[in-house]
């Protein structure tokens, strides 16, 4: 059932072998669609709100001194609206290889995972109100894997979403299992 | 579904596809037994306390049976309801169960998506001739499809039915037109089990018994302490009240006194006495559930795959087709590793007994743990792989956090110590218990710097981890589903990270590798995966 790939096949690397002239992974990353900081913006503002709220409810009942609720709303408020999503957005990226996507993200927890298409059990193009509003999608593909069971591929042009998992399904032949 | 029930067939006769069948009528007593079982004992244990209480036995006597008997009547109708309105079907491309009194569900699983037909027997179901049917569809053992109870034969027609109609269903080189539901075509899938099994593995009662001295286990004191909470009020003293009066009374001063009379040697006795028994109840508690759980254990390669028995009071008979094994992982233990005691377990998508891991070889020395990777496909490391080790700022980064906030924790009593009134006491116990910690977890670090290390050959991952109980882990190359590598702050300041490997029905990472060398293993792992499509995997 093995199938034993013979130690010239370009395919087995020893780590103390030079790989091809590029070093793996050098590929520049593909940013997401900008409008997805909007997106992002948005949901930080509507977290926001409710504290927002919490610290107008305060003042008015003159229980603490004006600025002790409204300093730390201000700065949750900067961070989720102002610094995170623009993070955010710069840390994310993705690399469509012939055969395979790569989707790095994460500001604080870096990662960056690899899919092969021929891995691929299923797709989903999504789309929450938000994204509809700026007609941008989610990606997710399913794979059999217990960890990483589905990657997701926010903050694409819905349009490039569709096109990309068409992309994709070319390439997964059969779905089973 | 509508609800009509009309001719299904009675268990035990030949399988015909398209048919729905009912599970055995003994299942009704299986049940009924085993709601009797819950509700008797507290009954009696009702019985038991009135008769205590009030004018002694002659006043429950006569109410005793009707009781009972009406427990057992109430049992008994919807167990016998549950059996009259199940049914089941193997149909040309999925099996079907239907069940529930009054509202029905209807569960249709594809044969597309069966890994495996397993058949287990606990003891009531055993004693009667039963056995339970489940089909695993590798959703996490929650959503699979179970048939309680059919008999013995009908069960081993079922399985060979289905696997041959799973065969077919996969497009498999086998029996393509069993589908049509043939009588000849059941008698190829038969014929099929019938050739010669070649036995790979057996445990005798004489290796389950050493297998069982490594199996120390304390568990039964917790379980003892579990018991006297369950029913203490069956004892005729009330536990909790007598530890307390025995507090209160200064018992352990009288107890003192007691060890004070006595010379060294009468206490190292009593002592020794004391440690020799925990450590004899944990061996013979070991010992017993061994050979409850592997009694006759038996690993065997037919034509259909692995088929592994085993059990003395629930007996289990499970087939692992040879190209759902995902990974090997080979463990032992700190001290049965001295001894060359290894244990083998396949990671497969299927499920065994809530476990991701099948064990086929619990106990076995190296040698005869080769042939039966070989015959799973995988190749066990023989020295001509090329060893790497994690990235050393990551073990010099554990230690540090380890054996670090022990340090702080030493100095913390240390100055505790100074500064408090010298009234309290303990604290330079804690000092040099929190010293001795971190000297271990410093120890324990450079232990794993030399053992902990992974490699990759032509057609596999491998991956050797951990001190306490060391597991060898062998995956196949093309038989990994996504590759990602995860760094937290600290990891990316110190440039390592977790390599981790997207596996059916299991984990497989490696962590805290050099970040280059994580990105050359994964572009290797990548170009290994992407050549070969998942359809064309062999299954």
């Amino acid at each position: 059932m093995k199938q034993k790939i013979p130690t010239s096949n370009p395919l087995y690397c020893p780590y103390n072998a030079p790989m091809d002239d590029t070093l793996p992974d050098a590929e520049p990353l593909t940013p997401l669609d900008p409008s997805y900081t909007t997106v992002l913006r948005i949901e930080g503002l509507i977290i926001t709100i409710p504290f927002v709220v919490g610290a107008a409810v305060l003042v008015s009942a003159d229980a603490v001194p004006p600025w002790v609720p409204a300093l730390p709303v201000l700065i949750l408020a900067i961070l989720l609206i102002g610094v995170m999503p623009l993070k955010r957005y710069r840390t994310r990226g993705y690399h469509m290889a012939g055969d395979r996507l790569r989707v790095v993200k994460g500001v604080m927890f870096h990662s960056d995972t690899v899919v092969p298409f021929s891995r691929v059990q299923h797709l989903d193009v999504e789309q929450g109100p938000l994204e509809r509003l700026f007609g941008i999608a989610r990606l997710i593909l399913h794979t059999a894997g217990t960890h990483n069971a589905s990657v997701t591929l926010p903050g694409l042009a819905h349009a490039d979403a569709t096109a990309m998992r068409e992309d994709i399904r070319q390439h997964v032949k059969r779905e089973s299992m | 579904m509508t609800g009509e029930v009309e001719d299904i067939a009675d268990a035990g006769e030949a399988i015909e596809i398209d048919e729905w069948r009912r599970v055995s009528g003994l299942s009704v007593a299986v049940q009924a037994f085993r709601t009797l079982g819950q509700a008797v004992i507290p009954a009696a244990f009702l019985l038991f306390g009135a008769s205590r209480s009030d004018d002694g036995i002659g006043m429950v006597a006569p109410y005793a049976v009707p009781i009972i008997a009406l427990i057992i009547a109430i049992n008994l109708v919807p167990a016998w309801l549950g059996w009259y309105r199940l049914r089941y079907r193997i149909g040309t491309s999925d099996v079907r169960l239907e069940q529930g009194i009054v509202s029905r569900s209807a569960r249709s699983v594809p044969y597309d998506r069966i890994q495996d037909v397993s058949l287990e027997q606990k003891l009531v179901p055993r004693l009667l001739g039963l056995v339970e049917v489940k089909f695993e569809t590798g959703a996490g053992g929650k959503e699979e499809l179970k048939l309680a109870y059919v008999s013995e034969a009908e069960g081993e027609r079922l399985r060979e039915t289905v696997r041959a109609l799973v065969e077919g269903a996969d497009g498999a080189e086998a029996l393509p037109d069993i589908a049509q539901g043939q009588g000849e075509d059941h008698a190829i899938a038969a014929q099929g089990f019938a050739a010669p099994a070649t036995m790979l593995f057996a445990m005798p009662p004489g290796r389950l018994f050493t297998y069982g001295l490594f199996s120390f286990s304390l568990v039964i004191f917790a379980v003892i302490i579990g018991a006297i909470q369950q029913f203490e009020f069956l004892l005729p003293f009330d536990v909790w009240d007598y530890a307390e009066q025995y507090v209160r009374d200064e018992g352990y001063f009288e107890a003192g006194k007691y060890l004070e009379g006595m010379d060294m040697t009468a206490r190292i006795l009593g002592a020794l006495y004391i440690l020799i028994t925990v450590i004899g109840v944990g061996v013979l508690s070991g010992i017993a559930k061994t050979f409850v759980r592997d009694w006759d254990f038996r690993l065997e390669r037919t034509p259909k795959g692995f088929r592994r028995r085993r059990g003395l009071l629930t007996k289990t008979d499970v087939v692992m087709p040879v190209h759902r094994v995902q990974a090997l992982v080979v463990s032992t233990g700190i001290i049965r590793r001295r001894f060359g005691w290894h244990g083998l377990s396949f990671i497969s998508l299927a499920q065994d007994s809530g476990s991701a891991n099948h064990e086929v070889a619990p106990f076995a020395r190296m040698a005869e743990i080769a042939p039966i990777a070989a015959e799973a496909g995988f190749d066990l490391p023989d020295g001509s792989e090329e060893w790497r080790r994690p990235s050393a700022n990551y073990r010099f980064d554990k230690a540090l956090l380890s054996a670090g906030s022990c340090i702080l924790a030493a100095f913390a009593f240390l100055t505790a110590e100074i500064v408090l009134p010298p009234e309290a006491v303990g604290l330079d116990v804690g000092f040099f218990i929190m010293l001795a910690l971190a000297v271990f977890f410093a120890v324990q670090q450079i232990y794993l710097w030399h053992y902990d290390r992974h490699a990759l050959d032509p057609a596999q991952v491998i991956s050797r981890r951990g001190w306490l109980a060391p597991r060898t882990q062998i995956a196949n190359r093309v038989k990994l589903h996504s590759v990602e590598i995860a760094q937290g702050p600290i990891a990316r300041w110190r440039g390592y990270c977790d390599l981790v490997f997207g596996m059916a029905g299991g984990n497989f990472a490696f962590e805290g590798l050099a970040l280059e060398d994580a990105k050359k293993l994964r572009a290797a792992v990548l170009d290994s995966i992407a050549s070969v499509d998942f359809a064309n995997l062999p299954r």
